[in-house]
């Protein structure tokens, strides 16, 4: 179990300050005027989407990049996080004279819907009630994320996309971006992902779902107005995702079974290994930056990803008559999002006589490595997007 | 698959491989060309700045793959063999195999699927009936080894070796139309065009077919 000790550098308390009031963020509103209409059937109305920007917007307008952030990421892409201090997620690959070059184009990066950092998510406050939403709050799909992003594009005066770029559940809003608003994206660089979630992903997050929900602080998600936190329960959840972002060679190679400072095992059940030490910790220090309510939401809206389902079971017909050009990237040790989900995508965008690009990177690292430096993958990102760049007149 | 290192193969002035020079100059410009088998994506480029080309690839070498996707280059990684059962009817205009046949498992299958996706196909090839590696065969008694074929029969990629004549006989069974048909010497330049099929399968050291649908 997690440390019970754990100082907490944001309280449960906190959470729904961050959702509504995000530190050094961009924030738009949508009123009464433009709810957002969901798959579940109900508009979410109004709501709010805090996002990041770097660049310059051209004359032309015709230089964005939407960065679609993953499960637990958020829209601190390129700058320091505001609650932990560390560098930002994509920061190795964004940025001035990097393979998503700020100095050539405008980049954007929103919170998604559903989210704990300022977009309007369980955590935020329900104008009705004047109290977080918890489970009030609708069930949301990776289309309504999208169909939210849109929407800050025209909020935003912006048309269509240079590129629309992100890994695992970002890669999942890439591609809904094609499938959605193909005129509205020139090219698409989804990165370990795919177009539907297996079962066998289902049922790591239905895990992670009732390690939150058996946490008696949990209250029935009304934990918010209870004053109390699920955070073991969100722990756990966090623990479990983790072992699946990694591979077997990757923590072998970190880990091996080396025992957390000591020489011998204690004979309890302890963190003798330094395994569980590092899974401790990334459980512990996940909890203070992300709404437990938030992982349920956003967990569900990846197990309802499925694009041929929306496309009358055909995959190909998702991307009929798409002029998006595509660059999909999957790794060799990646077994969330294994390259064979990759190859599916590629088949069908060959069906339907799509411009795509494939390839596959050599790592041990997991489904982790889209997060890395990954100097393949770096070079592929940039060759893509000088490609693009020069097909879309682009300086 | 066909990332065959040909380091001795001819160049043009230009430093275009002279067999991909003959390759690029069959296809119609502006056409839609899947390249099987295209490596570093040299014919691909070549067919962009020369052609216009919409061009796409399908290369087995993950190093090939990355290469022309770092370019810029539609390219996926792929194999001959499997992967083009996947594409539907009629979606190129050209189909291209440059010097790929004969690592091929299944030649046959991969040409028949060639004709279906594309409306033509161009094929290039070494012929194994040239008359140095008759000569190797016949005299020196081991495996050939040429220019255009460098591997030690051991470590070979190219496992369907044939000659002009064979792959000839090949089109006929299959039922597909030979349009154009050039026979390289060893230093790259094109056969006399009236020269009979014998002289190109004993003296073409490479051989490039413009193939389209019978029906």
């Amino acid at each position: 179990m997690v440390e019970a000790s754990v100082t907490s550098l944001r309280d449960a308390a906190d959470a729904p300050r961050d959702a509504d009031h995000p530190r050094d963020s961009l924030i738009a509103t949508f009123g009464a005027d433009k709810p957002l209409a969901l798959d579940a059937g109900v508009e979410l109305s109004p709501f709010q989407i805090a996002y990041k920007t770097y660049g310059t917007l051209n004359a032309e307008r015709s230089n964005a990049v939407l960065v679609c952030h993953a499960l637990t990421g958020d829209q601190h892409v390129g700058n320091v996080h505001p609650v932990t201090g560390k560098s930002g997620w994509w920061e190795t690959l964004l940025g001035p004279g990097k393979p998503i070059d700020t100095d050539r184009y405008f980049v954007i990066c929103p919170n998604v819907v559903g989210g704990c950092m300022g977009t309007t998510g369980p955590a935020s406050t329900n104008p009705k009630t004047g109290k977080p939403w918890g489970l009030d709050f609708p069930v949301l799909t990776i289309r309504d994320m999208v169909r939210a992003q849109a929407m800050l594009l025209d909020h935003l005066g912006i048309d269509t996309l240079f590129a629309a770029v992100g890994g695992s559940m970002g890669g999942m809003q890439v591609l809904q971006w094609a499938a959605s608003f193909p005129k509205r994206v020139f090219a698409a660089l989804p990165i370990a992902c795919a177009t539907r979630h297996s079962a066998q992903n289902i049922a790591f997050h239905e895990v992670g779902r009732q390690a939150i929900m058996a946490d008696p602080e949990w209250r029935g998600g009304r934990y918010h107005l209870e004053g109390t936190n699920p955070r073991r329960g969100l722990a756990v959840a966090r623990m479990g995702a983790h072992i699946t972002y990694l591979s077997d060679a990757a923590l072998h190679r970190k880990f091996g079974r080396k025992f957390q400072d000591r020489e011998n095992p204690t004979f309890s059940f302890d963190a003798d290994f330094e395994v569980e030490s590092y899974l401790r910790y990334q459980g512990s220090s996940f909890v203070e930056r992300f709404d437990a309510n938030s992982y349920l939401y956003l967990t569900r809206a990846m197990d309802y990803f499925d694009l041929a389902a929306d496309a009358g079971g055909v995959l190909a017909n998702a991307f009929k008559g798409a002029p998006t050009r595509f660059c999909v990237i999957s790794f060799t040790s990646d077994w969330l999002f294994p390259t064979s989900e990759s190859r599916a995508i590629v088949h069908a965008l060959n069906a339907s006589s799509a411009r795509v690009s494939f390839a596959e990177i050599v790592t041990d690292k997991g489904h982790d490595a889209f997060l890395l430096e990954e100097p393949e993958m770096f070079g592929i990102v940039r060759g893509f997007l000088d490609g693009a760049s020069k097909a879309r007149g682009l300086r | 698959m066909s990332n065959l290192n040909l380091p001795n193969i001819e160049r043009t002035p230009g430093g275009a491989r002279v067999d991909l020079v003959r390759v690029a100059e069959m296809v119609t410009r502006g056409a839609k060309v899947l390249d099987v088998g295209c490596g570093d994506g040299e014919l691909l480029h070549l067919l962009g700045e020369t052609r216009g080309v919409d061009g796409r690839g399908i290369e087995l070498s993950r190093e090939g793959v990355n290469k022309c996707v770092a370019k810029g280059l539609a390219v996926i990684q792929g194999d001959a063999d499997t992967d083009l059962a996947d594409y539907p009817d009629d979606a190129f205009d050209f189909v291209i195999l440059s010097q790929t046949l004969q690592a091929t498992r299944q030649p046959r299958v991969v040409l028949e699927h060639m004709l279906r996706i594309g409306r033509h196909a161009i094929v290039s090839f070494p012929n194994f009936g040239h008359w140095q590696v008759r000569m190797q065969l016949l005299f020196a008694g081991h495996m050939p080894r040429t220019d255009i074929l460098p591997h030690s029969w051991y470590d070979t990629p190219n496992i369907h070796h044939c000659t002009i004549k064979d792959f000839r006989q090949l089109c006929d069974e299959v039922g597909v139309k030979m349009e154009k048909a050039v026979a390289l010497n060893a230093w790259g330049s094109p056969l006399r065009f009236n020269a009979p099929w014998w002289f190109w399968n004993l003296f073409g050291e490479q051989a490039v077919f413009l193939l389209s649908r019978t029906r």
